[in-house]
């Protein structure tokens, strides 16, 4: 899968780049073809993140907050956190001695364990159609960081390595209350003990530290994050995905705060069945803003800020609270274009084959003339970078908007996306925690209708591949492209599967 | 607290929706209009001559005042400070750029306090090159034909100038990681292979380094073109989703031609999701990138209309659009405003991109040539963008060099002047006074 910026993911073979393209080619252009390689390195080239930095700095935060912004823009991206290799290899965490610098043994494991590391990176970039792979490591020293360069110049990725330097002792000392002490390795441990042996464990590091260098290494690609976020020394962006981390990195911090979601209260359009629309609240719809807005009250909250859609529902909810809001487009529901206002009992009707392919993938049926959730996620994503700039916000949006920014906070799938529960008249409270997210359900007790429609039990599958009409091509524009440019489709896109697809 | 619910109106113009009866957008609660940043900004540049700033400073005016940032730069020294004051406070202005060495700390620090007395932001912008060829590139680029050197031939302008430099560079003291740790900065390094970036302050100094470390100076070409000429072109309808006429597949194979006959090196070529383009560009016979972002302004309950039967059906629509072309937007459809929005990672990633082709439509096409050609909100949805025209952008100097192309295969016109009369009640011939022909 071929990541391209804000479009259409093109699918070409995954065979774009790397070794399985020589082999395309006969023996008479390998060689060249090969040195055209090593010296054009396309963009579409897997791409390898390579934390940097010594324990308790927020590596694996990074990481796997990276990991779920690029999953969920639709960049397969996946982490290997090396410490979680070294956990299986040895069972049993016994104390800092382990990581001492002088302790052959343990030098010996850490580095099989790396290597074992790189290995299943190997494999998810060059066989599993990843794109990104996050390895997450001390990597302290210049001679580690060049057995990984020199891996990924093998196999024909790209290096960026993500440095984070902090001296903070109060950042320093949370961190380790926050993740460490509940990690395996410190289970048999009390906090005092853990604390302890994660600072000798720390210290063991230290000596060997060697930073990246803006001289030693100006022909790297990297970003150096100070203190949390307050400087960063940015090297050699060399492609839009990296220009797009650097973008999210700069962006995110660790302040601790609350991000609420809920929808508009119930709409006149809700209580009819009708999907979309531009309606205003019901009378219990009004009864939800005004016990939101005591809601919001009694929480306290320090400097909230409240977003809407513009549409008339949210705007109603909004203005019951009597702060000022702000009107977000980008928040608005999705488009079900020519089905837009009708009941889902009269899509079945009119437009029974797009009412089928809808349960057949949720996620990437686009209605005719309207979006599908991907494209709802992708011009939602100003907003989740905006989301996370700032601190204390009360998102105010519909059910489809709100699936795909809760799947962004709770790492959803693209295939559970559209399914995820978004009651009228509850509000969902996010707060950071550790690696994830915490999550309050806070239903407030005003009446509404359901209108969440589950994924049907019986599910058709795809036989084969009818004629299909000019119009529904157009719908779904051809996704697969050659290098050569002509339209080559071996596999026919969902929305040509027609006929007698009835539910 | 709770406040009792006053009615909603949506206003006529923007489609906001507003409590009581359409109030102006400043003294709402809600606002619609981005929050960009809280206070006035100045955008202060630091470095020696032929750095780049004065470049960098009217890109980053000019994509500001694009996004809606009402931005102005100054280029002078002495009484630049008085007119920025006046330029936030009498002319509602959110940034102004401060285009300056600014090369002493002694200079900053009148600066900041200047700004902290009156609540201004400050953040900097260093350009910091020591690439000699680099220099010189710029200075025959952009400072030899400055009237200071109309009487010097190239050689001793460019000593000349190289000797100027000389004198600030003795004292210059660049931001300092650790002195200006408490300023918020961006220091750049050698056109961007490095940035050091300190105490990004909020979200319109986040959209500016952004968008700092996406630009780049290789020269290169970005080439806009319409679809060919579509069936509903050729109807005199808008919008819709249909194919292209004969003539349109003709330009398509000419396009195709005049491609391959500019022998451009990597060429990416860019389509929107809809049928027309796509048709256009498959004659290219090379891959392309589909971007639904690209996809032209929905016209909303207007769709597939001809003129004739909007001013019909929606007489006051038709009426507030000639209005206010730019904000006005269709009901259940988008505005111009909207449009920029959609597209502003479009232009971030020609930013980042060399040679390009982007195959479009009027409106988006407008909305981007006004952006490489730095034209106002007011300009932009009357900008020319015929059929079967390629334009081919090249960046020079502060600017952008034009080049038209028609590729000579005919096609209707479907640009729309500005009738005389857009008031609410004018009669039906003055508002189709300037309908172009059709079938």
């Amino acid at each position: 899968m071929l990541f391209t910026p804000y479009g259409v993911v093109i699918d070409s073979t995954p065979a774009v780049c790397g070794k399985n393209i020589i082999v395309k080619h006969c023996f008479f252009y390998e060689l060249l073809f090969f040195f055209f390689f090593l010296t054009v390195c396309m963009t579409n080239c897997p791409t390898l993140i390579v934390t940097v930095g010594l324990p308790a700095r927020g590596k694996t935060y990074i990481s796997k907050k990276l990991t779920r912004y690029l999953n969920w823009i639709d960049v397969p991206t996946k982490e290997f956190n090396v410490g979680q290799y070294r956990r299986e290899c040895v069972k049993i965490y016994k104390s800092f001695e382990f990581f001492r610098p002088d302790n052959e043994e343990g030098l010996k494991i850490r580095k099989q364990c790396a290597l074992a590391a790189l290995n299943d990176v190997r494999q998810f970039l060059t066989d599993e159609g990843g794109q990104v792979a996050v390895f997450d490591a001390t990597n302290t020293t210049r001679e580690r960081r060049e057995t990984i360069i020199r891996f990924a110049e093998q196999n024909g990725f790209k290096v960026f390595f993500v440095e984070s330097v902090c001296e903070d002792p109060d950042v320093i000392a949370e961190n380790i209350v926050q993740v460490k002490l509940g990690s395996p390795d410190y289970t048999h441990c009390n906090t005092e003990e853990a604390v302890a042996d994660f600072m000798k464990r720390i210290k063991c590091y230290e000596n060997s530290y060697q930073p990246l260098d803006e001289e030693l290494d100006r022909d790297l690609s990297f970003i150096k994050i100070i203190d949390v976020g307050r400087r960063y020394l940015v090297n050699r962006v060399q492609d839009h995905i990296q220009s797009r981390i650097v973008y999210y990195l700069m962006n995110i911090h660790i302040t601790p705060r609350s991000i609420y979601l809920c929808r508009h209260g119930e709409s006149d359009l809700n209580i009819k069945g009708r999907i979309g629309g531009d309606s205003g609240l019901s009378a219990r719809g009004k009864e939800f803003a005004k016990a939101l807005s005591q809601f919001i009250q009694s929480q306290n909250i320090r400097d909230l800020k409240v977003w809407t859609s513009q549409m008339k529902r949210t705007i109603q909810t909004a203005e019951a609270l009597g702060v000022p809001y702000e009107q977000w487009k980008a928040l608005n529901e999705i488009d079900a274009g020519v089905c837009e206002e009708l009941m889902y009992e009269e899509i079945q009707q009119r437009y029974p084959q797009e009412f089928a392919l809808r349960d057949q993938d949720k996620y990437r049926y686009r209605y005719p003339k309207g979006e599908s959730y991907e494209d709802l996620v992708q011009r939602l994503e100003p907003v989740i970078m905006e989301l996370e700039r700032q601190e204390n916000v009360l998102v105010i949006c519909h059910q489809a908007v709100m699936r795909c920014l809760l799947a962004y906070f709770l790492d959803k799938t693209a295939e559970e996306l559209p399914y995820l529960k978004c009651t009228l008249h509850t509000v969902l409270k996010l707060t950071p925690m550790a690696y994830g997210c915490k999550v309050e359900s806070v239903c407030l007790n005003v009446d509404a209708v359901n209108t969440h429609r589950d994924r049907p039990s019986v599910r058709l599958t795809n036989t084969h591949p009818l004629s299909m009409s000019v119009s529904l091509v157009v719908k779904k524009p051809p996704r697969l492209l050659s290098l050569k440019g002509k339209c080559a489709s071996p596999e026919p896109p969902l929305s040509q599967v027609l006929g007698s697809l009835m539910i | 607290m709770y406040t009792e619910q006053k009615e909603l109106t949506q206003t006529p113009l923007l489609k906001i929706w507003v409590p009581g009866m359409g109030s102006s957008l400043g003294q709402r609660r809600g606002s619609s209009r981005p929050q960009f940043t809280n206070c006035p900004t100045m955008i202060v540049m630091v470095g020696l001559p032929a750095r780049g700033k004065t470049y960098i400073s009217k890109k980053l005016t000019r994509y500001l005042n694009w996004i809606g940032v009402p931005t102005q730069g100054e280029a002078c020294a002495s009484n630049a400070l008085k007119d920025i004051a006046n330029y936030f406070t009498k002319e509602q202005g959110q940034v102004a750029v401060f285009d300056a060495t600014n090369t002493t700390r002694e200079r900053r620090g009148v600066i900041i306090s200047f700004a902290k007395e009156r609540g201004y932001k400050v953040f900097f912008i260093e350009s910091v090159c020591d690439d000699p060829e680099i220099i010189e590139a710029n200075i025959m680029q952009v400072k030899l034909s400055s009237p200071d050197y109309e009487n010097y031939n190239k050689e001793a302008a460019l000593v000349d100038f190289l000797k100027r430099i000389d004198c600030y560079k003795m004292s210059y003291v660049p931001l300092d990681e650790e002195k200006d740790r408490h300023l918020a900065f961006i220091k750049i390094f050698n056109v961007g292979s490095r940035y050091l970036v300190n105490r990004v302050q909020d979200h319109i100094q986040s959209r500016i380094v952004y968008y700092l470390m996406n630009i780049h100076v290789t020269p290169r070409s970005i080439y806009l073109s319409r679809h060919g000429e579509s069936e509903l072109n050729l109807l005199g309808r808008i919008g819709g989703d249909s194919g292209l006429s004969s003539q349109g597949q003709k330009y398509a194979k000419a396009l195709a031609e005049f491609i391959r006959g500019q022998a451009i090196k990597n060429l990416k070529v860019w389509t929107s999701h809809m049928k027309r383009t796509i048709q256009t560009a498959e004659a290219l016979g090379v891959p392309y990138e589909q971007w639904k972002a690209l996809n032209e302004i929905d016209a909303g309950v207007c769709e597939e209309m001809m003129y004739e039967e909007i001013q019909a059906t929606h007489p006051e629509e038709f009426a507030l659009r000639d209005q206010d072309k730019y904000r006005y937007r269709y009901p259940k459809g988008e505005s111009y405003e909207d449009l920029v929005h959609r597209l502003e990672p479009v232009i971030m990633e020609l930013e980042r991109q060399e040679n390009v082709l982007v195959i479009c439509h009027q409106a988006v096409m407008r909305c981007l040539l006004a952006y490489f050609l730095d034209k106002s909100a007011d300009d932009l949805p009357h900008l020319k963008c015929p059929l079967h025209t390629v334009l081919k952008l090249t960046p020079l100097a502060y600017g952008c060099k034009v080049e038209s192309f028609y590729l000579n295969i005919q096609a209707v016109n479907t640009h729309r002047d500005r009738p005389t009369n857009v008031n609410i009640a004018r009669k039906t011939e003055e508002a189709l006074q300037t309908v172009p022909e059709h079938l």
